[in-house]
């Protein structure tokens, strides 16, 4: 019977003692490793914050830099261009990123079709100062710099990212649906169009979405492409822009105090940008999913 | 043993033939197959199936699993043309032309070749897209509303959801949404329409109305289902078709073993395997 009780007890046995402690010990290193992860993030925004606070005016939204030896001025310059630079880069990217996607997952063989997607995680490994190079050797030398040279080397960036995470939402679109559809004899096409893509739509919109905010921070690609420019507001993409990145590093090699106040503050504006697209990518792929849960 | 063949000890009810006894020799085959072998990569599927199916009568294809029934069903709107691996040997005809001839468009095909799949496969669509869809698709736009209205009466329906047309088809229950399925199928009007054991995940009572619905729309299309319910077969099909698995050192294919009138596939097999199988003494 006192045997017995020893095999059936249930309090800790020495053995059991030292599992469990190790059992906390890593639990609590994770936590600690998950918090720390946050924390970065928190620590980088607070402390732009905290700098960039008082260099956001109205000026800093509105107008460009102050000519030399005044006060004043702003960086709306560098905000209209990196505006223009994204948009034209979308432009670019998004249509030759989802019809790459949709050859991975629609038409390519399986063979070609993992082969396609190493050589566009090897384009999205690519450094994008090589990519900015390549760029200026094909488009800027001989002609100068321009806004839409610049979108094009973004667009290089995101066409990987764009095309890899919408053929990873259109794997996800079960092949049920496209039986569906190409029974009623509709032609492959139409069954991608009519069917795959609008089940697959709030994938593709984040993965989009998250492409762009990559790209409005991209600076390396940028210096070959669009960096000297004109200290006015424009939109016209053949021209020179300026952008948020490239004015970011520039304003911080100026030996004016109030620069580098307004290059903290152009961080700021990046950050904000890049957090409530990303949120904003979020709310939409959630919005969707329970849209098509019905 | 199949779990569907557990319960096999009351005698099975066989559909009481309503019109006419039923002959095939005046009805024109509207598939033929001739010694059909269908194979993924080296492994055979299911070898030599030649039989015909008839005009306007239900045609069941039963058989244990893995004896390629639904194999053998996709093959013939060309749906396995969707598996890179798949390979047709042999002829399917329809209306005397076969299917895999060069110059055959497997779209031409499919869209006089409905299907209606296993698991309910709505589109992410509301009721009425689901419907208009393969209609806008075919070009057959003309009285959108009526033909809508028509397919989802004959699919037995309308009146459950007449009133919410522009909510989305995934509100619906299961078996609902399987008469959605085989209402999306018969709108753009189709010559024949497979279905693929259609009722397997529904509950009886969404069973029985699919089952009632295969009663109507045999007088407009012909069909042909795959069922692993034999009752269920035995209830629709005029004609039934047994296919069962012949092990072979390499593994094993389907075969068609006996295909006769349902009535007679179920009281008097010729076949030994078939009676075995009905009987639910394998499966």
């Amino acid at each position: 019977m006192a045997a017995d009780a020893g095999r059936y007890s249930l309090t800790l046995s020495p053995r059991t003692r030292r599992r469990k402690l190790v059992n906390l010990l890593m639990q609590a290193l994770a936590t600690l490793a998950a918090l720390s992860a946050v924390a970065v993030l928190v620590l980088v925004i607070v402390s732009v914050a905290q700098r960039a606070f008082g260099a956001l005016t109205w000026d800093f939204f509105t107008k460009t830099a102050a000519t030399f030896g005044e006060s004043g001025g702003g960086v709306a310059n560098a905000l209209v261009g990196t505006i223009v630079l994204v948009v034209v880069a979308a432009v670019m990217a998004i249509p030759v990123g989802i019809l790459v996607a949709l050859y991975i997952s629609e038409f390519a063989p399986p063979r070609i079709a993992t082969a396609t997607k190493l050589v566009l995680d090897v384009l999205n490994g690519l450094p994008s100062i090589i990519i900015g190079i390549f760029v200026f050797g094909l488009l800027v030398l001989g002609s100068g710099q321009a806004a839409w040279k610049g979108s094009f080397a973004l667009a290089i960036i995101m066409l990987p990212l764009i095309a890899r995470a919408t053929q990873e939402v259109l794997a996800l679109v079960p092949s049920t649906l496209r039986e569906g559809a190409l029974g009623l004899g509709a032609s492959r096409w139409r069954t991608v169009v009519g069917v795959v893509l609008p089940t697959s739509i709030g994938g593709i919109l984040t993965g989009t979405v998250l492409a762009v905010a990559r790209a409005a921070g991209e600076t390396a690609p940028l210096l070959f492409t669009t960096s000297i420019a004109a200290n006015v507001v424009t939109w016209d993409p053949r021209q020179p822009v300026l952008s948020i990145p490239v004015d970011i590093f520039a304003l911080s090699e100026s030996p004016d105090p109030a620069d580098h106040a307004r290059a903290w503050a152009l961080g700021f504006v990046l950050i904000a940008f890049v957090l409530v697209i990303s949120l904003g990518a979020r709310l939409l792929l959630v919005r969707h999913q329970k849209k098509l849960e019905g | 043993m199949n779990p569907d063949t557990m319960q096999e000890v009351a005698p099975i009810e066989i559909a009481q033939p309503t019109e006419a006894p039923l002959s095939t020799a005046d009805r024109e085959p509207v598939f033929q197959t001739r010694d059909l072998t269908i194979s993924y990569g080296k492994s055979v599927a299911v070898a030599d199936v030649s039989f015909s199916m008839y005009n306007h009568l239900v045609t069941a294809i039963i058989g244990p699993s893995g004896c390629g029934k639904s194999t053998f069903l996709r093959s013939l709107n060309r749906m396995n043309d969707l598996v890179p691996s798949a390979r047709v040997e042999g002829e399917v005809l329809y209306h005397d032309q076969n299917i895999y001839a060069d110059g055959v468009d497997p779209v031409e095909v499919r869209r006089r070749v409905g299907m209606v799949f296993q698991k309910p496969n709505p589109f992410p669509k509301s009721i009425y897209d689901n419907v208009a869809w393969g209609l806008r698709v075919l070009g057959m736009k003309d009285d959108l509303d009526g033909r809508v209205e028509r397919a989802l009466t004959q699919a037995a329906l309308w009146d459950e959801v007449k009133d919410r047309l522009k909510k989305s088809a995934f509100g619906l229950s299961g078996g609902q949404q399987q008469r959605l399925c085989i209402a999306r199928a018969i709108a753009v009007q189709p010559d024949v329409v497979l279905l693929d054991e259609p009722a397997s995940a529904l509950d009886p009572i969404a069973t029985s109305k699919i089952e009632d619905l295969i009663h109507e729309l045999k007088h407009e299309y012909t069909l042909v289902i795959v069922t692993h319910n034999m009752q269920q077969a035995a209830r629709v099909a005029d004609m039934t078709a047994f296919f069962s698995l012949e092990r072979t050192e390499s593994g094993g294919h389907g075969v068609l073993v006996e295909y006769d009138e349902t009535q007679k596939i179920f009281t008097q097999p010729a076949d030994k395997r078939t009676e075995g199988y009905v009987t639910g003494r394998f499966g």
